[in-house]
């Protein structure tokens, strides 16, 4: 108990949020302390905690570790690590309210799909949604709705679902993609667009090329 | 959910390792964000590439100096796009870049325009960058703005202006302490977030406000607090302001601890927790206070959230430390915790058991140990290694089965941290539990036959050494250590020649059979093992020379060094060859205290063995090579003890002096520590006159001034006194500084050549009891004590009236005597109403003196204490009973 003072006069703070792949490496990661100064002390540290909890099943429910007098809590999804780590006299319950907010907002950005080619795709919402989660060290949302609200509806008249992305923005955003996916059209690809979140997607089931290129003709006529 | 149309037969080389970023460079990307100059400004593409820059910074890529002024400043033209989007990647990069304070200028102006923006989202981030990048001049300009926000009627403004203010405080308090209106009002908001950053910021601010802490906390926790953040940043601050008020009140009703309860029944499981802890750590919790936290707490004990599991086992578990009892209902739940996926919740509730567990269950819980024990790591092994020592020493006579648990884990696989808490358990039970003995010194050795850690091997064999000789067949102990003379390496091999040598002089029986040995030993490879065994076949007589008294030889190989090694290597290298012998006895035994860094010996060669610390030469050799130089006090003799330096100035004055006083037996000298903190001066001249009227046993002997003291290089002056041989006298000396002015001019360094005697008021000083007192601990105070006997024994009981504590009464009283506290007794358990303190140490005149304190405190505080003295002569006896008496 010798640090039986400092915390409880503190308020809860993170100490950092990483965001590794299935490997280890970095897909989005925040420090907020300066426990860990220098980027190899950092990179460090990810390979400790990932080491650490590697083996650990942490996609049913949230995990935790302790780690040289920091708390860190996970949760795995697909080839995704979500970490929040946390001092040592931090309440642990805190923390996780804090890894689950990331961790639903990240799922709600993504639609459902959470895996590191989406996020790293989409690696704008995701650094997003960490500025929003944490200032400094300092929690400032944990509703995962409203922290996802808050990143995709890039106005804060707060609850704007991302469905209300208009059908000429949405369109905007395919006809980039397409002229773009017409250009390296050489080899086998398909067609995808994102934009902020919203995707469209132009085939549910394996279409031949040429029928892609007609529902991409198509749609770039009516536009 | 659509799923992406990636296609097996047609996407397989892009689909193993596709990354948007696969192959990204920072030069290209550099070279790409010349879009943001662009008159046509085009945000998807710009924002691409400012997600482009972040990836880069967040892979750990650094950006130079100059590279980072050209992006921000490209990255400020992005403020012309009224794109939502776009914006809030500008606002990341700005703050991910933290831009120089010249360039922050810049975007000031766009920010401050952001910041009374109609768009709620652009207030509340252009806060939390200009905030985040800001230094104090700017802040005054938006100071207004700021406090407007903080009372915004959009709830994320009011956030991120509040946020932006804790940070602030750690650099500009005095601006942010002048919001504190708008921030009590936000206090009262309705959302919920709003109100734990308000109130942390609130508390902030008025940290050091106590009332102003305590007022808040009682509004808050009568009224309506909305997030369960919020509640829990209320409760820390709670027991802060509990903890402060001190123990309970008169009727025993602890203020907020109702509060506290009513909170476990939050609907939060963050508040309950944080609730249930902070009862827990209340000081001096009682058992009833305990119960309904540690129930809310067993109930997390089966959640089937991890996270709750252990943050429950680990309270649970600090709690088991001061309150074992209050936990043992838990038992049943922390059992069927130890098969926890998580190893963490595992070891936590194991060593809780541990802690907990009686007589009864101990054998049950060895056995769910043993299975564990396999699949953790060994960090986690340590720490129940440590727990089963402390439960063996609580159960004696469950000895053999934890002692075969630590046997079988020893012989198990393990790293040399784990080997060494196991080893150093089983020679602490040996030591506190005889019946322990035999089984111990067997499992150590069949330990060293296989054992691959030199050092832990080398520890077994002293030990062995110690105690295997006492044992009923010491003959068997034999066979392992001759096995190390032919199997080890040189080291291990030189201590069992060593430990041979101590069964060979405590063991008649066995001694020709070790001299066989020993003499096998003469032909080693290594010069050190030779030499050893020569050394000890010459002493104890092997070669038949009996030179010393049977006596002489078991001081020898059994004797510990009963100085300090760090004094002893110091005063060997100091030792001048010549007809005199050195004298272990001149060597100092004070306890080194601080290491003086700028007078370490020079060239330090090896210590012999290799195995002895450098440890950094110890003041008091520095002040006795210091003071032996001085011809005037070369006379006085030994050098009894020099005490810490004391300050005699205030900080931050004009001089700045410290004293240090060294005791002789016949003779005091008073070192002054001056240091010059005036550039344009230098003083000459130097000495300190001390009026000793109120000292009538001290008459001034002696005195060397300092001859020049310039600007910021510290000198020293001394003044020597006579006082009575051998006696404890006390004065109080009053002081002045006497010198010589001369001006100097800072810029050439020429100095005046006239000066002006002037003085200085120094404050003073005083020769206390405990200056005669060296605090030497011993490591075993019942022997020492037995050993002392009741002859010069002195018993006395004082009354020591009103204390705020036990722990202030036996702090208070061992500052007086200036005796080292023996076996952590200087610890007073909380809310204890009585404790025994043992002190020892060194009285002038090399008398041994030991002390046994027994202190009592009752209702109203008052302290009584009965006071033992036992030392090796009676007049010291007195003395000590008389500081006490006169103190």
């Amino acid at each position: 108990m010798a640090n039986f003072g400092t915390y409880q006069e503190s308020c809860p703070s993170i100490k950092n949020i990483l965001l590794l792949d299935s490997e280890g490496k970095r897909v989005a990661i925040k420090y907020y302390s300066d426990d860990w100064p220098t980027l190899n002390a950092k990179l460090a540290f990810e390979k400790s905690v990932f080491t650490k909890t590697q083996k650990t099943n942490a996609r049913t429910e949230a995990e935790i570790a302790m780690l040289d007098n920091n708390i860190i809590v996970y949760k795995f999804v697909q080839d995704l690590h979500f970490f929040v780590t946390g001092g040592d006299d931090e309440n642990e319950l805190i923390l996780s309210t804090v890894l689950q907010g990331f961790f639903d907002a990240v799922a709600l950005l993504l639609r459902s799909n959470v895996d590191k080619r989406e996020a790293l795709e989409n690696l704008d919402l995701i650094l997003l949604c960490l500025d929003e989660i944490v200032d400094g060290g300092m929690v400032l949302e944990t509703d995962a709705h409203v922290i996802a609200g808050k990143v995709a509806s890039h106005s804060m008249d707060a609850g704007a679902p991302l469905s209300e992305q208009t059908i000429s923005q949405a369109l905007a955003t395919a006809r980039e993609h397409l002229t773009r996916s017409l250009l390296k059209a050489a080899g086998g690809f398909h067609v995808f667009a994102f934009h902020y979140g919203y995707r469209l997607f132009f085939a549910a089931s394996r279409p031949t090329h040429t029928q892609q290129v007609i529902v991409c003709a198509g749609l770039w006529n009516s536009v | 959910m659509a799923q992406p149309l990636a296609k097996k037969d047609d996407d397989r080389d892009d689909e193993a390792e596709y990354s948007p970023f696969i192959g990204i460079e920072k030069g290209s990307v550099l070279q790409e964000a010349r879009v943001f100059n662009d008159p046509q400004l085009d945000p998807r593409r710009c924002s691409q590439v400012i997600t482009k820059l972040l990836y880069l910074l967040n892979q750990g890529e650094s950006f130079t100096k100059v590279e980072a002024t050209e992006v921000f400043f490209s990255v400020t033209k992005l403020f012309q796009s009224k794109d939502l989007g776009l914006r809030r990647m500008v606002y990341l990069i700005i703050k991910e870049l933290s831009p120089s304070a010249d360039e922050v200028i810049i975007v000031t102006s766009s920010l401050m325009k952001d910041m009374n923006s109609k768009t709620d989202m652009y207030r509340a981030n252009a806060i939390r960058v200009l905030c985040r990048i800001t230094d104090g001049t700017l802040l005054t300009q938006i100071e207004r703005y700021l406090k407007q926000a903080i009372v915004d009627k959009n709830h994320v403004v009011a956030s991120a202006a509040l946020v932006s203010g804790v940070h602030l405080l750690q650099t500009n308090p005095e601006i942010v302490k002048r919001w504190s209106n708008e921030v009590q009002e936000s206090v009262q908001s309705r959302a919920g977030l709003v109100q734990f950053h308000a109130l942390a910021l609130l508390h902030q601010i008025r940290q050091n406000d106590r009332l102003a802490v305590s007022k808040l906390v009682t509004s808050l926790t009568r009224g309506t607090v909305r997030s369960p953040l919020a509640q829990c940043l209320l409760i820390r601050y709670t027991s802060q302001v509990i903890r402060e008020s001190g123990q309970n009140t008169q009727t025993g009703e602890r203020p907020f601890y109702n509060y506290l309860d009513s909170c476990l029944r939050h609907k939060a499981e963050m508040v309950i927790f944080e609730a249930a802890r902070a009862i827990t750590e209340l000081s001096g919790v009682t058992n009833q206070e305990l119960t309904p936290a540690i129930t809310v707490l067993q109930l997390f004990l089966n959640s089937s959230k991890p996270v709750l599991r252990f943050a429950a086992v680990r309270t649970l578990n600090k709690v088991a430390m001061t309150h074992p009892m209050a936990v043992t209902n838990c038992n049943i739940d922390m059992e069927s915790l130890i098969s926890d996926q998580n190893r963490s919740i595992a070891t936590l509730a194991i060593t809780t058991l541990l802690k907990t567990g009686n007589e009864s269950s101990v054998d049950r819980l060895m056995k769910q140990i043993t299975n564990f024990m396999s699949d953790i790591a060994d960090e986690f092994k340590i720490v129940v290694v440590e727990a089963i020592r402390s439960l063996c020493l609580k159960f004696p006579l469950k000895y053999r089965a934890l002692m075969n648990f630590l046997s079988s884990i020893l012989r198990e696989e393990g790293g040399f941290e784990y080997k060494k808490a196991i080893v150093d358990s089983i020679v602490i039970l040996i030591r506190d539990i005889p019946e322990a003995k035999e089984s111990g010194l067997f499992h150590l050795c069949e330990f060293i036959e296989d054992c691959e850690f030199t050092y832990l091997s080398t520890q077994i064999l002293h030990f062995l050494g110690n105690e295997g000789p006492k044992t009923s067949d010491p003959s068997k102990y034999i066979r392992y250590i001759y096995n190390r003379v032919i199997l080890e390496n040189a080291t291990v091999r030189a201590s069992a020649v060593s430990t041979l040598a101590k069964f060979g002089a405590l063991v008649d029986s066995l001694k020709p059979r070790i001299f066989v040995l020993l003499r096998r030993c003469l032909f080693d490879s290594d010069d050190e093992v030779r030499d050893r065994a020569t050394l000890y076949l010459n002493t104890i007589g092997g070669d038949g020379s009996v030179g010393e008294t049977d006596k002489d030889v078991k001081d020898f190989l059994f004797g510990s060094l009963d100085v300090p090694l760090a004094n002893l290597e110091t005063c060997l290298k100091n030792y001048e060859p010549s007809e005199e012998s050195f004298d272990i006895d001149s060597v100092p035994k004070e306890v080194k205290s601080q290491p003086l860094a700028e007078k370490k010996a020079p060239g330090k060669k090896p210590a012999a063995l290799g195995a002895l610390p450098t440890g950094p030469t110890s003041t008091i050799d520095a002040y006795e090579k210091l003071l032996s130089s001085i011809p005037e006090f070369s006379g006085f003799g030994q050098l009894f003890k020099s005490s810490v330096p004391m300050e005699l100035t205030e900080a931050e004055t004009e001089y700045s002096v410290n004293v240090v006083k060294h005791i002789y037996d016949g003779h005091v000298v008073f070192q002054f520590n001056c240091t010059n903190t005036i550039p344009e001066q230098l003083l000459e001249n130097v000495c300190v006159i001390m009026d000793a009227t109120e000292a009538e046993e001290f008459s001034e002997v002696a005195s060397k001034p300092l001859r020049s003291l310039p600007y910021d290089s510290p000198g020293q002056t001394f003044v020597a006194f006579e006082k009575p041989v051998g006696v404890p006298a006390v004065g109080k000396f009053s002081n002045m500084l006497k010198f010589i002015v001369k001006e100097v001019d800072p810029a050439t360094g020429e100095t005046d050549e006239d000066g002006v005697e002037d003085e200085y008021q120094l404050e003073d000083l005083e020769v206390l009891p405990a200056d005669y007192i060296l605090k030497v601990g011993v490591s075993n105070f019942r022997n020492a004590w037995e050993s002392m006997g009741p002859d010069n024994e002195r018993v006395d009981e004082y009354g020591l009236g009103a204390r705020e504590s036990l722990t202030e009464a036996v702090n208070a009283v061992i500052n007086i005597l200036g005796m080292q506290p023996c076996e952590g007794t200087e610890v007073v358990p909380n809310n204890s109403r009585s404790h025994t303190c043992l002190l020892a140490g060194v009285f002038i005149g090399n008398a041994k003196v030991l002390v046994r304190l027994s202190f009592g405190i009752d209702g109203p505080k008052q302290v009584a204490m009965k006071l033992a003295v036992r030392s090796e002569d009676e007049t010291v006896s007195d003395a000590i009973h008389e500081i006490i008496a006169s103190g």
